[in-house]
């Protein structure tokens, strides 16, 4: 005789808290995750106030292909929260087109990414340079990786992990929702870092 | 179907979508924008960076990952969260206005510079 284990809430709200399991779950993750990129914005302010000399982004990283990774970036979280509203409507094909979508700007921002530290590395810049250097691609690195981190879960939930909305379609938007979260959180860090490391003004140079 | 399932109250919130991701590039354009006006000082472009990024991210928080409509519990751990990291940020500025100008402790850190010759836009 064999009893199968249903694991409560997983595509219902919970009485006392008002929420699904995954979503509290993932709340409290990017709580976590703020006090990381916290952690690492409070060493740039420790590090920058303590410098003689601070160099200013704008003169020697790419402000315009940075603008257009922001831009990229905050198109693909639209596209993200379309793909929610599109399985909310019960239109598969269009959650395929939007999730897609998103897929292809996490890569066009890698790419982006890739050919800033490219040119960065041709001129001889490293985290060895500077301080400067060394906090720029600290944290622009862990973001880096954090998208991909949401590229590998949107790019299941693009192919394989699609199957479940032919069998639960209710727990399937939950974690486009949840997805989601991670995604426009990415996107919101960056919003943050792009004036921080790009465009404020440096001192004593 | 409930209200917020209704095709007409979707439509209605793709719309409010679409409105926030101009409203986001408008952000993005006055966040460049403004960088050009150096002779406002760092306090100034520090303060105006930060509001134009904090209104950034309240839409994205507000709207998309819809923080305007969670429950309390969501909004009572991001209030922790939030306390939390006032307090990280607080110890850095107390520690940094305690030894501010100060070669010693928490300052006694090596600083590395990019030479001027390579300050070039790459």
């Amino acid at each position: 005789m064999s009893a199968e284990i249903v694991i409560p809430y997983n595509d219902t709200d919970r009485p006392d808290t008002g929420l699904y399991n995954a979503k509290l779950g993932v709340w409290l993750f990017l709580a976590s995750e703020v006090m990381l990129f916290g952690a690492l914005f409070s060493t740039y302010i420790l590090l920058r106030v303590g410098a003689d000399k601070w160099e200013h982004g704008a003169e020697i990283l790419n402000v315009p292909l940075a603008t257009l990774n922001t831009m990229v970036l905050i198109a693909s979280s639209v596209t993200m929260v379309l793909s929610w509203a599109a399985l909310k409507a019960k239109n598969f094909p269009r959650y395929r087109l939007c999730m897609g979508l998103t897929f292809l700007a996490g890569i066009g921002f890698l790419i982006i990414k890739s050919l800033e530290y490219k040119a960065k590395f041709d001129h001889g810049l490293s985290p060895a340079t500077s301080t400067f250097m060394a906090i720029y691609f600290m944290m622009t690195g862990l973001h880096a990786l954090h998208v991909i981190g949401g590229m590998i879960v949107n790019g299941y939930l693009l192919g394989p992990g699609a199957k479940m909305w032919h069998t639960e379609p209710r727990r399937f938007t939950n974690r486009i929702e949840v997805a989601g979260l991670y995604w426009h959180f990415v996107d919101l860090v960056w919003i943050f870092l792009f004036p921080t490391l790009y465009l404020l003004p440096g001192k004593g140079m | 179907m409930s209200a917020d399932h209704h095709p007409e109250a979707i439509k209605k919130q793709v719309g409010l979508y679409w409105k926030i991701f101009w409203a986001l590039t408008v952000g993005t354009v006055l966040t460049v924008a403004v960088s050009f006006f150096h002779h406002w000082g760092v306090y100034v472009a520090v303060i105006v960076a930060l509001i134009i990024a904090v209104a950034k991210g309240t839409l994205v928080a507000g709207y998309f990952m819809h923080l305007f409509h969670e429950v309390k519990w969501i909004h009572g751990t991001l209030l922790l969260t939030g306390f939390f990291f006032v307090v990280l940020m607080a110890l850095v500025l107390w520690t940094t206005s305690d030894q501010a100008g100060r070669r010693t402790g928490v300052f006694d850190v090596p600083q590395r510079h990019v030479e001027p010759h390579k300050t070039e836009a790459h």
